[in-house]
């Protein structure tokens, strides 16, 4: 067992520091309140390839490996939650199932221009009352010759209308239940597809989440990724990767906070010292970072698991709920340990205490985490 | 067109601090960096290597760490790296450390040299034209701009208030400014392929023609007497008068304390 980081996974640590550092976190705050997609700052990404890390080389990939994806999404959200799930939602739920299901064609087609970023990719699966309970999709996909024509509607997309290609989920066969779930390579022109209202939200206020609306949409019969029926096995497998990047996008969330609270209590004076003199600041900060160094350890645990392991669920959810409710934690205490302060848009601790909230709720919220956990346990 | 860029490895002095007592740097715990200055050199390289094609040298004189600098220029875009490293090289001045890269660089083929102005934990400005010498080929420093043409090269000279436009024949050496480009970023495919499919090739004190006495400590004529911080000796004046009278203050003060 070792614990130490390659030299490479701490060069691309650098890497991504520095462009979190000088690119992202000047943009967080605007971001967060014009509530803006950071177009350009996704267009700088796509040229230094940091769309397609985990992706082969040979479909325009990186050739890197999912530990140095996580890291990416970790530092990215570390200064700008927002930026870090647009890369998340893009590579595991836009272009993994791709990269996992999709034929030689696909992957051409696809895959290709995802990896280089050329595309950005979005996952639809929750519908109005499939959300938790994702079999009950009430999208419905009918073959008509040489297409499937989708109707139904999908909420709460990330990356909704700014994405190129979505992968949808619609019922093929409803008398099969969970068995009649089939998935789909949506383009955003496809005839019959719209973007419906885009969400305001608590946090992760750049990132675009919208509705999608499927009106008799015609989708070419080729565009169906995997067999037919076997769209809730690519759902849930899709999730599983997906929430090691969510997990990441916490982990990075908590490391934010943290660095600025501990910024924040040397200079902060009161009765004549810095509040980091003070015990309960020293206590607070003591657990703050032990917990984030565990979350860290579980998201990585989890991200070379997906490497090497062909089942690796349990040990996403375990990251994900773990690194969630610690990014929950330790930015309610930043913004307390800010006191007056945190609580002003004047620190950024306020608007890392929105944004970690998501992460215990989308791609699986906490609960079922542990129901994933349990399953695997009992 | 075959470019070899001279870097070096250096604490990042932003985040350096001085030890009180003995005047030095304070190495531990400082992350390193590629040289700034070098670091625009390099992505001139990489720049006429886009544009026009070329093969992109990078080279750097240094213990064995200066590994993850040339790592870092490989992630970037260099086709080679070249580590020189002997502990027959260590404690050379700025003429041991020219005389030692320039028996390096004659083992390599080269039309353009490409070095920083100068790296931020020395700041002598002295290596790059040095190189230039050993090698007798002409040097161009300060470069804030540069084209290549056919066998020609266009830099724009910079000085305080001032630049010449200068055309040099290759080879040659030039020494670059850190206003000369912004620096691309490495990608993350850049950094796996450095570590796991480029070499970092090594050069040892056998491997080049050069004195025994050139080199290392004993080819270092410069002997450092004392280092020390300047400190405050008394609080400062501030006046505020116009340019002419400001002057004339100056000069008055100075003519007091017989300094002029």
């Amino acid at each position: 067992m070792d614990f130490e980081l390659s030299k490479e996974h701490l060069m691309a640590r650098t890497l991504f520091r520095e462009f979190a550092e000088n690119e992202v976190k000047p943009l967080a705050q605007e971001v967060d309140e014009t509530e803006r997609f950071p177009q350009e700052t996704v267009d700088k990404m796509a040229k230094l390839g940091f769309m397609g890390i985990p992706l082969a080389k040979e479909y325009g990939g990186q050739g890197c490996d999912t530990l140095t994806y996580i890291m990416c999404v970790e530092e990215l959200s570390k200064v700008c939650a927002t930026t870090g799930v647009i890369v998340s939602a893009h590579t595991s739920l836009g272009s993994d199932p791709i990269k996992n299901y999709g034929t030689p064609e696909q992957k051409e087609k696809y895959l290709k221009k995802l990896a280089s970023g050329e595309y950005l990719g979005a996952f639809a699966l929750t519908e109005p009352n499939a959300g938790t309970d994702a079999s009950g999709q009430q999208t419905k996909a009918v073959l008509e010759g040489d297409h499937y024509v989708l109707n139904g509607s999908k909420i709460f997309i990330t990356n909704g209308g700014k994405a190129d290609t979505y992968i949808v989920f619609a019922m093929t066969d409803r008398s099969k239940g969970n068995k009649g779930i089939s998935a789909f390579i949506v383009e955003k022109n496809f005839p019959g597809f719209r973007i419906g209202t885009k969400e305001k939200k608590m946090g992760i206020r750049g990132s675009s989440t919208t509705e999608l609306i499927f009106e008799n949409c015609i989708v070419p019969k080729e565009n169906l990724l995997g067999a037919e029926g076997k769209g809730f096995g690519i759902a849930m497998h899709t999730l599983d990767g997906g929430r090691i990047g969510i997990a990441a996008q916490a982990l990075g969330i908590a490391e934010g906070a943290y660095e600025e609270t501990v910024k924040y209590v040397k200079e902060r004076k009161q009765f004549g010292r810095p509040i980091a003199k003070f015990q309960n600041t020293q206590f607070q900060i003591a657990d703050m970072a032990t917990k984030i160094k565990a979350a860290q350890m579980l998201v990585y645990r989890a991200a070379l698991a997906k490497d090497k392991q062909k089942r690796f669920s349990e040990e996403a959810a375990m990251a994900k709920l773990y690194a969630a409710e610690v990014a929950m934690e330790v930015t309610t205490k930043a913004v307390q340990l800010h006191g007056g302060y945190g609580y002003t848009r004047e620190y950024p601790v306020e608007r890392m205490m929105r944004d970690a909230k998501i992460t215990e709720i989308y791609e699986g919220t906490s609960e079922v985490q542990r129901m994933v956990i349990a399953a695997n346990e009992l | 067109m075959n470019i070899v860029v001279c870097i070096k490895q250096v604490p990042n002095t932003n985040e350096v601090r001085l030890d009180p007592v003995t005047g030095t740097l304070i190495r531990e715990g400082v992350p390193s960096i590629i040289n700034p200055d070098d670091k625009a050199g390099l992505e001139a390289a990489l720049r006429l290597k886009d544009e026009q094609g070329a093969h992109v040298t990078v080279l750097s004189m240094g213990p064995p760490q200066a590994d993850a600098a040339l790592r870092e220029a490989l992630a970037m875009g260099a086709d080679e790296a070249i580590l020189v490293t002997d502990r027959a090289f260590g404690g050379a001045d700025t003429l041991a450390t020219s005389t030692t890269i320039a028996a390096a660089l004659k083992t390599l083929p080269y039309d353009l040299i490409l070095t920083g102005r100068q790296a931020i934990d020395g700041d002598t400005a002295q290596v790059g034209p040095q190189i230039a010498e050993h090698l007798g080929i002409p040097n161009v420093s300060y470069a804030e701009d540069l084209k290549v043409e056919g066998n020609e090269v266009t830099v724009k000279r910079q000085y305080e208030d001032r630049y010449h436009i200068i055309k040099v024949k290759m080879p040659c050496l030039i020494t670059a400014l850190s206003e000369l480009n912004q620096p691309r970023y490495m990608t993350p495919g850049g950094i796996f392929d450095a570590y796991r499919e480029k070499e970092v090739k090594i050069l040892t004190r056998a491997d080049l023609e050069v004195d025994d006495t050139a080199i290392g400590l004993k080819g270092s004529p410069t002997r450092v007497w004392k280092t020390f911080t300047k400190s405050l000796k008394a609080a400062g004046q501030q006046v505020t008068l116009d340019p002419q009278e400001s002057a004339d203050y100056m000069m008055e003060k100075l003519r007091e304390k017989f300094i002029i």
